[in-house]
C-alpha cells in the first residue's frame, strides 16, 4: 500500500501531464458514449436525460420501419466499397509510377500536387464542384451547350451522383494513399531490383512480380483500416458537395447525413439517436473484426 | 532494354501530368472565376479563361470587408489557440505514455485507443455540448468539440518519442536532477521537432478547414469563421446582401452584388494560406502520413 502511494507521489508530475488530455477525452469521447442510452429513451429535457422515460426499442422500431434505414445502410456501404476499390487502384498506380520516375524533382512535384486536395476543406470542394455542375453557370453545361448537347440539371438528377461522388472522393483523398504506398515502395530493398534486372525481366514483370507483392502488407493494412470505417461516411462529401439537395437524397443520404438531418433539421431526437446507436455499435464490431484480420496479416499494424 | 525503359518513363510522366492537370484544373477554375466579370459569368458561365476580366469581386469584398475580415480573424484566432492547446495536450499525453516506468501506462493507453474503436456519435455529443456545457454560440464551440486532440496524433508522437529519443539521454538528465517537465522541454523537445511540426500542421489544417463545429454549434454571425461564411453562402446565394454591414447599404447594394464571382473570391481568400504554406511544408505532411500508415 505504502509503496503504491509512494509510486503515485513520485509520478505525480506525469499524472499532472496526462490530466488535461484525460479530462478532454472523458468529456469529448466518453460522456457521449454513455449518452448512447438516449436511443432507448423518450428524451424530455425538462426531466433531464437520466430521468427521461425508457421506451425500450421503440425508436429502433420506427427507424427500421422506414425505407430510410435500408437506403442509408446501402448507400453508406456501397459508396465506401467503391471508394476503397477506386482509391486503392489509382493510389497504388500513382505510387508505382512515381517510384519508377527518375527525375526526383518531377516526383516531388507530382506528389505535392496529388496531395494538395487533401488539405482543402470540403466546403471549398463543394464550391469547386459547383463551378463545374451549376445548371446555369457551370463549366460542364457551358461545354454541353457549345457542342449542341442538351444541358443537365446536375443537382436534381440522381443517376449521376454515384459517379460524381466517387470522382470527388478520389480527387480529394487519392493523394493520401499515394503517399503511403510510395513510402512503402521506397522501403523495398533495391538489390532485389538489381538482381531482377540481371535476369532481364520487363518493367511490367518488375511491377507485378516485385513491387506490388512486396507492398501487399501495406495494401492490406490500408484496406482493412477503411473496411473498419465502412459504416461511417464523410459528412461533408455527402451533405455539402450535393448542396443538401432534396432531389438527390435517394443516392446521397448516408447514415451520417441522416443522423444530422434527423437531429437538426427535423428535431427528431429519437430517430436520430437510434440511427446513431446503430452506427456506433455496428461500426464498433466492424472495427474489431478488421483489426483482428489486420493482426493476422501484419501484427505490427494492428491497433491493439 | 534501355529503349523500353525510356518509353516507360514517358508513359509514367504522361499519366502523372494528366493526373496533375485534373487535380489543379478545379482550383484554376475557381481562381479564374473570381477574377471574372459577374455579368459575363451569368451570360456564359464559369470558364477557365474569363470572357471579361474584372476585379469587382475583390473590390466588393474590400468595401464590405467587415464581415469577411471578422470571420478571417476568428479563423486565425481559433486556429492559433486550438493548435497550441491541442498540440500541448497531445505532447503531454504522449510523453506520459512513452515513459516506460509510468504506472497506469496500460490504462491510459487503452483509454485513448478505445476512442478510435467506439464513439457516441453526433446526437449525444451535440446534446452534451449544447444542453449541458452551453457551448452554443461561444468561441469555445469552434475550439473544443472533436478537434483538440485525437488518438491518432497522440500515438504518432508517442512512437516518435519511444524510437527517436534515446533513453540514456533521459536517464542522464534525471541523474543531473532534472524534473519530469524539464526533461520534456529540454531533452525530449529539441530532438522531436519534426514530429511536433508534423502534428502541429495536421491540427492546424484541421482548425483552418473546419466548418462542422460552426454548422453544429454556431448561429451567431459574429462568430462565423471563414469556412462557415462560405458554407452559408452555399446555402443562400443572397447571403452577402443580407449581411452587409448596414441596412441602408444592403438595400442599395443588393442589386449590384456580384454574387457569382464574390463567392469564388471568398473561397480563394480562404484557400490562399493553404496554397501558400502547404508547398513549403509538404514534407512534414508526407512524413506524417507515411508514419501514420506504418504505426497507425
Amino acid at each position: 500500500m505504502r509503496s503504491k502511494r509512494k509510486s503515485i507521489i513520485k509520478n505525480l508530475p506525469v499524472y499532472l501531464m496526462i490530466l488535461p488530455g484525460f479530462i478532454y477525452l472523458l468529456i469529448n469521447n466518453y460522456i457521449p458514449m454513455a449518452g448512447l442510452i438516449i436511443a432507448f429513451k423518450d428524451v424530455n429535457f425538462a426531466k433531464g436525460i437520466l430521468k427521461s422515460d425508457w421506451v425500450g426499442f421503440k425508436n429502433f422500431e420506427y427507424l427500421f420501419k422506414t425505407p430510410d434505414a435500408f437506403r442509408i445502410t446501402r448507400n453508406t456501404l456501397l459508396y465506401n466499397l467503391a471508394f476503397i476499390a477506386v482509391n486503392l487502384i489509382i493510389g497504388v498506380m500513382f505510387a508505382v509510377l512515381l517510384s519508377e520516375i527518375h527525375s526526383k524533382k518531377a516526383v516531388k512535384f507530382y506528389q505535392t500536387v496529388v496531395l494538395l486536395p487533401y488539405m482543402i476543406s470540403m466546403v471549398i470542394v463543394s464550391y469547386l464542384t459547383y463551378a463545374f455542375l451549376s445548371s446555369n453557370t457551370g463549366l460542364i453545361n457551358g461545354f454541353l451547350k457549345t457542342v449542341g448537347l442538351p444541358e443537365v440539371s446536375w443537382y436534381t438528377e440522381q443517376a449521376y451522383w454515384p459517379f460524381i461522388l466517387i470522382f470527388v472522393n478520389c480527387w480529394k483523398y487519392v493523394g493520401y494513399g499515394t503517399v503511403v504506398y510510395l513510402a512503402s515502395i521506397l522501403g523495398i530493398d533495391r538489390t532485389l531490383y538489381e538482381a531482377a534486372a540481371v535476369d532481364g525481366i520487363t518493367k511490367m514483370q518488375e511491377i507485378f512480380k516485385i513491387t506490388i507483392p512486396l507492398i501487399k502488407p501495406t495494401i492490406i493494412t490500408m484496406v482493412l483500416l477503411s473496411v473498419g470505417r465502412i459504416f461511417y461516411s464523410d459528412f461533408g462529401l455527402f451533405y455539402q458537395v450535393p448542396m443538401n439537395s432534396g432531389a438527390l437524397l435517394n443516392t446521397t443520404n448516408t447514415i451520417d447525413t441522416y443522423v444530422y438531418r434527423g437531429l437538426i433539421t427535423l428535431g427528431d431526437i429519437g430517430m436520430a439517436s437510434a440511427a446513431g446507436f446503430y452506427q456506433s455499435i455496428v461500426g464498433f464490431f466492424l472495427i474489431l473484426a478488421a483489426n483482428a484480420l489486420t493482426r493476422r496479416y501484419s501484427s505490427e499494424n494492428a491497433l491493439f | 532494354m534501355l529503349k523500353q525503359n525510356h518509353s516507360f518513363q514517358i508513359i509514367a510522366q504522361g499519366i502523372m501530368i494528366v493526373a496533375s492537370i485534373l487535380t489543379l484544373l478545379p482550383l484554376l477554375l475557381l481562381l479564374m472565376s473570381s477574377f471574372a466579370d459577374n455579368k459575363s459569368i451569368l451570360l456564359y458561365g464559369y470558364s477557365l479563361i474569363p470572357h471579361q476580366f474584372s476585379l469587382e469581386a475583390y473590390q466588393y469584398i474590400w468595401r464590405e470587408h467587415m464581415q469577411i475580415f471578422r470571420a478571417y480573424f476568428i479563423t486565425i484566432f481559433v486556429t492559433v489557440l486550438g493548435t497550441s492547446a491541442g498540440l500541448a495536450m497531445s505532447i503531454l499525453y504522449a510523453y506520459a505514455l512513452s515513459r516506460p516506468d509510468f504506472p497506469g501506462k496500460r490504462f491510459f493507453s487503452f483509454f485513448i485507443l478505445f476512442t478510435m474503436l467506439f464513439n457516441g456519435g453526433l446526437v449525444p455529443t451535440y446534446i452534451m455540448y449544447t444542453r449541458y456545457l452551453h457551448l452554443k454560440n461561444t468561441i469555445f464551440a469552434l475550439i473544443i468539440p472533436s478537434l483538440l486532440m485525437n488518438a491518432f496524433n497522440v500515438i504518432l508522437i508517442r512512437s516518435y518519442f519511444q524510437h527517436n529519443v534515446p533513453a540514456s539521454l533521459i536517464e542522464a538528465a534525471r541523474i543531473d536532477g532534472a524534473k519530469e517537465f524539464r526533461v520534456l522541454t529540454q531533452v525530449v523537445f529539441p530532438v522531436s521537432k519534426p514530429i511536433i511540426a508534423t502534428i502541429g500542421l495536421f491540427i492546424g489544417v484541421g482548425y483552418w478547414n473546419d466548418w462542422l463545429n460552426g454548422l453544429y454549434y454556431v448561429t451567431d454571425n459574429r462568430l462565423y469563421s471563414i469556412q462557415q461564411i462560405l458554407n452559408n453562402m452555399l446555402k443562400n446565394i443572397e447571403y452577402l446582401s443580407k449581411n452587409a454591414t448596414s441596412v441602408a447599404k444592403s438595400t442599395s447594394l443588393a442589386g449590384q452584388l456580384p454574387a457569382a464571382t464574390v463567392r469564388m473570391a471568398i473561397a480563394v481568400i480562404a484557400l490562399l494560406p493553404i496554397l501558400i504554406i502547404y508547398p513549403i511544408v509538404q514534407k512534414y505532411f508526407v512524413r506524417g502520413i507515411a508514419l501514420g500508415a506504418v504505426k497507425g
